[in-house]
């Protein structure tokens, strides 16, 4: 049959991408068969017991952040620390998709590596916007950039997939977006090229490498020539943060996913004047953090997106 | 609703809150002040025209840092949180664009006008 062969040339060509399974306070993935897919954060990780490699993204905790939205983001992320390590089978490493303090303080910074670091994993950083206020980026780099390029950027891989992390919130132009810059495309394209289609690819950054919402901001000015240079794999997942919500979609070969935040929601895409922090009621908080299941069925380009709130 | 505050001339309300005598006050006029609150992801007014020797105060109402970083490189604050402010004095005719540095979709502008034989016998 014809949609047979629709799916055989699909994305279901592989592994059946089925994904995901979501909590506010953080994602688990698994690499099963090479693709990467998400799975709950709690009880669902046995589930990843059974092959492959499993990691964690957490996004935006917002250190130092005190305002309405969510007086106590350090809490928010302790918390999150706390579900992490309460899973029953434990994820290789985390990754952290950027706005790990709100003003790039040192103490914001003090506090965010004392309570991540609870989590007794390796995390593999890349900046927010909040993350690189000195004007010279030495309080990141200084801390999470050793062995890294640039502003911030580099790879390495784990179980056969290679892991690219991104800088994409420095050198940003007036009316533009977020921004890669010729010096770490060139870096990304010689990177890739070390590496048969095959391998599995997993790109993160904090802005979004897909135009979510240009007009707020949400994309990033120089992402197609990224995604030109992925176009020859066979599997590429893209996770980013800034947005403080769920959005995914799937391009060809590509899967983009961007994480919650463990601070704050913000609204979706023109649903408020301007994407500032989100004020829910006190009690309603977690349940915006709380979990969304993300599934996409064979035979479908559209991911299904279901809420689960962590408490109703 | 947060009002928008436009231009503002601070500079005779400065004088009358410290008192000082209305025959000072007569003399040449101080130097003018104008106001742009970041409220929202946006500069009010987004775009202002103002007088050279002008001093631009940038107020930030928003939850989130913002900065005010000229576009030609003329000027940048630092990351500014609520509340906090950064000014510049423009003294010369011209047209000044700005933007944040960190959600660079939000943009602004100065046009700064030079003072007229008009404007110093006011």
């Amino acid at each position: 049959m014809t949609s047979d062969q629709g799916e055989e040339r699909g994305v279901s060509r592989r592994k059946i991408l089925e994904c995901m399974t979501w909590a506010g306070t953080g994602v688990l993935w698994t690499v099963v068969g090479g693709m990467p897919r998400s799975l709950g954060i709690m009880g669902e990780a046995a589930a990843a017991g059974a092959s492959g490699l499993t990691f964690l993204q957490i996004s935006d905790s917002h250190v130092g952040f005190d305002k309405p939205a969510n007086p106590n983001a350090l809490g928010t992320l302790e918390e999150a620390i706390s579900k992490i390590n309460a899973l029953t089978v434990r994820p290789s490493f985390i990754i952290h998709t950027g706005d790990i303090t709100h003003l790039s303080k040192p103490s914001e910074f003090d506090d965010a590596d004392r309570i991540i670091s609870q989590a007794r994993l390796d995390v593999h950083y890349v900046p927010g916007e909040h993350d690189v206020l000195d004007e010279d980026v030495k309080l990141y780099r200084n801390r999470y950039g050793r062995g890294s390029k640039g502003a911030g950027w580099y790879s390495f891989d784990a179980d056969g997939v290679h892991f690219i992390g991104l800088v994409n919130v420095v050198d940003l132009k007036a009316g533009g977006l977020g921004n890669l810059g010729n010096e770490q495309l060139e870096w990304l394209e010689d990177d890739l090229n070390g590496c048969a289609a095959s391998t599995p690819i997993v790109v993160f950054a904090h802005i979004p490498l897909w135009s979510v919402y240009p007009t707020w901001g949400w994309g990033t000015e120089d992402a197609a020539r990224a995604l030109d240079y992925l176009k020859r794999f066979g599997s590429v997942t893209v996770l980013n943060g800034h947005i403080h919500q769920i959005m995914q979609k799937v391009e060809g070969n590509v899967t983009f996913h961007t994480a919650m935040s463990t601070a704050f929601p913000q609204p979706a895409p023109g649903a408020a004047p301007s994407p500032g922090p989100m004020k829910v009621a006190d009690d309603k908080l977690r349940s915006v953090l709380g979990i969304t299941d993300v599934t996409f069925k064979r035979g479908q380009q559209r991911l299904a997106i279901i809420d689960q709130p962590l408490q109703r | 609703m947060r009002t928008i505050s436009a231009l503002r001339i601070a500079a005779a309300l400065a004088v009358m809150l410290v008192g000082v005598p209305r025959a000072v006050a007569a003399q040449p006029a101080p130097a003018a002040a104008a106001e742009v609150e970041i409220d929202q992801f946006a500069f009010v007014p987004q775009r202002i025209t103002v007088k050279a020797g002008t001093t631009v105060t940038w107020i930030n109402d928003d939850d989130t840092p913002h900065t005010v970083a000229s576009s030609s490189k003329l000027f940048k604050s630092k990351a500014l949180d609520t509340k906090d402010k950064f000014s510049f004095t423009f003294t010369t005719p011209g047209t000044y664009a700005y933007f944040c540095s960190l959600h660079p979709h939000m943009t602004g502008v100065v046009v700064v006008e030079a003072v007229t034989g008009a404007d110093a016998t006011q």
